[in-house]
């Protein structure tokens, strides 16, 4: 796959995205836009563009530093209890500080999702067993035991619609105002463009980057600061985009392999026009009403998740 | 030249290596040999600082190996472990930039792909270097690994266990390249290493390690004797001379 037919695909699908809605906008009168129609543009159908673009590209990112620094192909946000970790601090910030600023929020749950991951790079250094289906699996194990806690205080304190909306990716509560804190986002995905060597060189274990004279813990903090950093953000403002970080960067491994100064591009691109995809998808399927984005990566990711392990089974043996 | 003095490494409370000291000399291949659980390994990882060790020092070139900085070293001495060999795809040429790494930090320069070009071609791998490694057979995934060591382009090679899982001709491949790097580049190559024939027909010095300690260094004729080996393995091992080389045979 070329990297100009992605280009292409996202401003087409851009395009399209702005002009579908409720609200009829068509391209044509684009020129002469009624006050109304101008506002739902900016105030609605382009905060929501941006905001699935940024979102696409970093959760995919976020996946593959993920994939490299664990060494494991099935390693996510999602598998590795990232999410999980997240909506914890959420629940947490909201228990703590009731009235607490958008910014606050995003601290606690980005110290928690911090914690989450690095307890599960813990408990991946003591396991001997290192099987790539094992891995995930007690990630998601991991994950799920922190969720069941967040369940427990949700149901005592009462909270448990709050939660259900962080639980569930949706990009139809975007507007102007809610969702900037995505751009975040951007520096985060420079940085690991800036890295992109040294995670390739981390992907290919310690011993390695030290010969290479490469400061490995560091690139490791760095990379996990990322992750948790984009999960955050994204799980604050969108909500939870399941197997995003899984499945985009495993297509693109299989046609650019590992080398993520190559891959990077790539993999950032396929993830805004694959979100931007399910999001239209899921806008026209029931139209006028709404699929949200959590349910339609969920089910089609989850679905090439499937796909993936059974090729992993073919090709080994 | 490498001098180790009196390194020790502990596990719990059994030392792996016991305060050993020997020194290794320039443009020569030295062989680390001995029975399993000798120590060879973990004192080729003290001495590339893999491993931190517990006791002693390792000087390379007069310096200290914990007072350099990992990046400077790592343009002085390359380590290749059994372990590097990794699932990651890439493809050979790929490999071998990153062993441009330590001067260039990822952005090569024009020079730094005459490096891997010149190491690409060295060992022969300049048709398949567009290949992933997980296409490659295991001679020449080891040698595209020895590729990326040349492009390096340090004056220490450190290799352990190189010849692991590869056939007779693979081995033989192997060897003579490090045999070239060390003729014609006048490189320094330290290996562990098992086939005790291969240490023998290819290497200039050997230590023979047991139980963590030094048993015996020296030149290969030196070592390669009866009562030494008798001494390191625990077997009585005839030696035969065979086209001026000297080749053990333990076999029964």
């Amino acid at each position: 796959m070329k990297k100009r037919y992605l280009v292409v695909a996202l401003i087409l699908l851009s395009f399209v995205s702005l002009f579908i809605g409720v609200k009829d906008i068509s391209p044509l009168e684009l020129f002469n836009l009624t006050d109304d129609k101008v506002q739902v543009l900016w105030i609605s159908r382009i905060p929501r563009l941006i905001s699935i673009i940024i979102a696409g590209i970093s959760m995919s990112i976020a996946g593959l530093i993920m994939q490299q620094l664990t060494r494991n192909k099935f390693v996510s946000p999602t598998t590795a209890g990232t999410e999980d970790s997240v909506r914890f601090g959420i629940l947490v910030s909201l228990l703590v500080f009731a009235d607490a600023s958008s910014w606050v929020r995003l601290l606690v749950a980005f110290a928690f999702a911090l914690l989450g991951t690095f307890v599960f790079m813990k408990i991946l250094e003591r396991i001997k067993f290192k099987d790539s289906i094992f891995i995930p699996l007690v990630g998601l194990m991991f994950g799920n035991i922190v969720g069941s806690i967040t369940t427990f205080f949700a149901y005592k304190h009462d909270l448990m619609q709050n939660m259900s909306a962080w639980l569930h990716g949706d990009f139809s509560t975007i507007m102007k105002g809610s969702y900037e804190l995505l751009y975040i986002s951007i520096p985060l995905v420079i940085i690991a463009y800036l890295y992109a060597n040294k995670f390739t060189i981390a992907g290919m274990g310690e011993e390695f980057a030290i010969n290479l004279g490469l400061n490995y813990k560091h690139v490791v903090n760095i990379g996990l600061v990322i992750v948790a950093c984009v999960t955050s953000v994204v799980i604050l403002t969108v909500g939870t985009i399941p197997f995003l970080g899984l499945i985009i960067p495993n297509l693109v491994t299989i046609y650019l392999g590992d080398n993520l100064k190559k891959s990077l591009s790539h993999t950032a691109l396929l993830g805004a026009v694959f979100v931007l995809a399910c999001d239209i998808l899921g806008r026209l399927i029931i139209f006028p009403y709404e699929i949200s984005i959590g349910l339609m990566v969920g089910v089609i990711g989850s679905g090439m998740f499937v796909y993936l392990l059974m090729r992993r089974k073919a090709y080994e043996q | 030249m490498i001098e180790v003095r009196n390194v020790t490494k502990q596990y719990g409370s059994k030392n792996v290596v016991e305060n050993v000291s020997v020194k290794i000399a320039k443009g020569k291949i030295t062989s680390f040999i001995g029975p399993n659980g000798a120590g060879k390994s973990t004192l080729l990882s003290m001495i590339s600082r893999l491993l931190t060790k517990d006791q002693g020092e390792v000087f390379i070139e007069g310096q200290e190996i914990g007072q350099a900085k990992s990046s400077e070293l790592a343009k002085k001495i390359s380590i290749l472990k059994q372990s590097n060999h990794i699932t990651v795809r890439l493809t050979i040429r790929e490999l071998v930039s990153f062993g441009r790494f330590p001067y260039s930090q990822g952005n090569l320069t024009k020079e730094d792909w005459k490096y891997v070009d010149e190491a690409i071609q060295y060992l022969e791998l300049t048709d398949i270097q567009h290949k992933y490694l997980d296409q490659l057979s295991g001679g020449q995934r080891q040698r595209a690994y020895i590729a990326m060591v040349v492009a390096q382009n340090t004056e220490y090679v450190l290799l352990d266990e190189p010849l692991n899982n590869l056939d007779m001709k693979h081995s033989v491949q192997i060897m003579k390249v490090l045999r070239r790097l060390v003729d014609e580049m006048g490189k320094t190559v330290v290996i562990v290493i098992h086939d005790i024939n291969f240490a023998s027909v290819y290497s200039d010095y050997i230590v023979a390690l047991k139980d963590g300690k030094v048993v015996k260094e020296g030149t290969t004729d030196e070592i390669i004797t009866r009562p030494i080996l008798k001494d390191v393995y625990d077997m009585d091992i005839h030696i035969e001379d065979i086209d001026e080389n000297k080749i053990c045979v333990y076999f029964a």
